[in-house]
């Protein structure tokens, strides 16, 4: 189902009426209603340069699997060639009893890049990101038909375990443990083994997802503090805190900022955008503009069929799909 | 989303809400009265001295305890073992009461507590086969509705089995005494488990599925979530149904007559130090009560007053426990509502 991935000119933060321009399809019509073009919103949150001449230096992978830094993209969208594939989905279908909710999608998921899935409510958006962790297997009803590959090794291949701290999970609603800040993220961080490491191990760890969650300076005077005390945008924070502190090769965020204010939704997203560069995000989203402004790739689902897949510029420019048009049009109007 | 349990007779404070919302939404002042339909008066006037008149019975025995007891009451009471006799003066305190009902209660809240919390875990949290988990919350709701005479006779019928020969004294002729504090305790235990249970339960109910599933997301086990996430959650849950169960073993007296002995002493049995204490005899507050009470065969009403208000005392510390568990349970954040939001 995956078109073609066509990169966006790399040098200049592409405005929208240069991405349609170099659109190779030429689909284009302006026509009044998706013609109107998405204000440059872009990057708005992102205070960077936009020029990606300085080199930046090759960022470190997340845990191990060999693969080679990707190299640095300055976080301009589509600078770089895309990274290595991380996830690759072939004929998934998800069905609840023989009801399918995600039919026959193929898919893949790359280092270093953000993938927004957008689509209309019950067209199986969640459905396909439980998959992804294999968390639809809590929910009796569900079969699933079609492979999933993480790093070329078949899910089902993999321990459930191991699968979720490589594939970790964000939810709609913030959801921390009714324990400590502190607690909420160690707990993430011990294995599973007799030998539970202590609190003076596990600290520095602890220290660093809050920090890369950008939650570290709000909450580094009382870390023993309930969880469930902060504020929503916080506790969001802290759910994506627990979730990369195991470092996870692919993080998937299933409307992280639906329950939230503009302004925990704009740290988030830049938070994504940061995050971006050491893993493969997979983001469901109901806003169209924030799909546009974090998603490097959009894929657009309809009642369980992926219509349509694409660089971002291209899926709101030019989409390709009638029924990607009407969804996406009026969006940016 | 408050996880008070409202559980059983015991008198509890009515805490409604631990400060979650608004406290007595009183919008009624402007309202008056008289706007109401007659019938409707008289429901709220009927409503209204009902919760009166708990609350003067309640008071009632209290004071009245309070004031017979208090009159009676002195530290020697409280540090001298019963003697047996006829004279009042000469019968001693009931120091070995006191201890009884402490031993007692602790045996059967510890043989209780981790059999129901594993029970509520496992209908929780498994709960299949379905058929099996309802069997098993059927028996305990006809646990829970035995009457404690029924589970003393059981008992006894039970451990008079030479099999639990050693919980108890054995006679020389092989014959099995069945009375002790243990197996008592264990019957004890039957009475505490219902209240630990249902807190448990609800409890466990109470957490939302989302946090759950956060754990399973970050790749731990069913058991690990369980232990790490979901017990520690719930623990102001299983403390007030373990506040709630002592304050039904302690005011038991049927099991403590029929399956402790209600001898006037503690009477050690065995050889083994500590052990001979559990595998001996006793009494308790309730026993001792009733024995001197003008039905037992003691006659000493005074000291009974004395008792029952120490009985009394050790209630109401139990229900108050209860109450202070239950408020500190919201410091785990859980109460707070946020959960949902
Ligand atoms: N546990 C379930 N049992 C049965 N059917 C389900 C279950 N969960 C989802 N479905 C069905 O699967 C379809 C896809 O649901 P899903 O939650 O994936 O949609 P979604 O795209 O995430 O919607 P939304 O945008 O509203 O979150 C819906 O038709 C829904 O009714
Ligand atoms: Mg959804």
């Amino acid at each position: 189902m995956r078109t073609h991935d066509d990169e966006m000119p790399k040098v200049k933060l592409p405005s929208l009426q240069d991405v349609m321009d170099a659109d190779p399809a030429g689909s284009r019509v302006p026509d009044p209603v998706h013609g109107a073009l998405p204000p440059p919103v872009r990057r708005i949150v992102l205070d960077q340069p936009p020029t990606v001449a300085t080199p930046a230096a090759p960022q470190t992978r997340a845990a191990g699997a060999g693969a080679a830094p990707t190299p640095g993209h300055g976080g301009v969208r589509h600078a770089g060639e895309p990274g290595p594939e991380r996830m690759r989905l072939d004929a998934l279908s998800v069905f609840y009893d023989d009801k399918a909710a995600v039919k026959s999608v193929d898919l893949s998921i790359r280092q270093g890049e953000v993938l927004a899935l957008i689509g209309p409510s019950g067209c199986g958006k969640t459905t396909l990101l439980r998959t992804l962790n294999r968390l639809t297997e809590l929910t009796a009803s569900a079969r699933r038909e079609g492979r999933i590959a993480l790093d070329d090794t078949d899910i089902d291949e993999l321990e459930v375990t191991t699968l979720r701290r490589r594939v970790a999970m964000v939810f709609q609603q913030p959801n921390p443990f009714p324990m400590s800040i502190f607690d909420n993220v160690a707990y993430a961080l011990r294995e599973q083994s007799m030998k539970r490491p202590g609190k003076a191990v596990i600290a520095p760890h602890v220290h660093d997802a809050l920090q890369r969650a950008g939650l570290w300076d709000e909450v580094k005077d009382d870390l023993d503090r309930p969880a469930l005390r902060l504020s929503g945008g916080q506790q969001q924070r802290l759910c994506i805190a627990r979730a990369i502190a195991t470092r996870p090769e692919v993080l998937l965020m299933d409307e992280p900022c639906s329950a939230l204010d503009p302004k925990s939704t704009e740290v988030i997203e830049s938070l994504i955008l940061e995050l971006r560069k050491d893993l493969a995000i997979v983001i469901v989203t109901h806003n169209l503009q924030q799909a546009y402004r974090v998603g490097d790739h959009v894929a657009f689902m309809y009642l369980g069929d992926l219509v349509e897949y694409g660089a971002a510029e291209q899926v709101f420019g030019a989409p390709r799909a009638q029924r990607t048009r009407d969804y996406v049009g009026g969006a940016f109007g | 989303m408050a996880t008070q349990i409202h559980q059983g007779p015991p008198p509890l404070p009515p805490h409604g809400g631990f400060g979650d919302g608004p406290r007595g939404s009183r919008k009624r002042g402007g309202e008056s009265l008289s706007t109401w339909r007659y019938g409707d008066r008289v429901a709220y006037a009927m409503c209204w001295f009902c919760g009166i008149a708990l609350c003067v019975i309640a008071g009632a025995i209290v004071l009245y305890m309070a004031a017979r007891g208090l009159q009676y009451l002195n530290f020697t009471l409280l540090s001298t073992h019963p003697e047996a006799g006829l004279d009042q003066k000469k019968t001693g305190g009931f120091l070995d009461p006191i201890i009884g009902t402490v031993l007692l209660t602790i045996i059967g809240i510890a043989i209780a507590t981790p059999i129901a919390v594993a029970t509520a875990v496992w209908i929780v949290e498994y709960g299949r086969p379905a058929w099996l988990a309802r069997l098993v919350e059927s028996g305990i709701e006809v646990v829970a509705g035995t009457p404690d005479i029924v589970i003393a006779i059981f008992g006894l019928a039970l451990f008079q089995q030479s099999l639990f020969a050693p919980l108890s004294l054995t006679a020389d002729g092989g014959a099995v005494f069945g009375r002790s504090f243990l197996t008592a305790g264990a019957m004890m235990s039957l009475i505490a488990l219902p209240m630990v249970f249902s807190a448990t339960r609800e409890g466990l109910q109470s957490v939302p599925a989302l946090v759950r599933e956060a754990s399973y997301g970050l790749g731990k086990t069913k058991i690990a979530t369980i232990r790490r996430v979901l017990l520690p959650s719930v623990r102001p849950n299983i403390s007030t149904g373990m506040a709630l169960g002592m304050g039904r073993i302690c005011g038991d007296t049927a099991i403590v007559i029929v399956l402790l002995g209600a001898t006037l002493r503690l009477e050690s049995e065995g050889g083994i130090p500590g052990f001979n204490v559990l595998k001996g005899t006793g009494s308790t507050l309730t026993s001792y009560v009733y024995n001197n009470s003008p039905a037992g065969e003691g006659n000493a009403p005074q000291k009974a007053y004395a008792a029952a208000f120490v009985l009394l005392l050790i209630v109401v510390a139990l229900n108050f426990t209860v109450d202070l568990i239950a408020r500190r349970g919201s410091k785990t954040g859980l109460e707070t509502g946020r959960l949902g939001a």
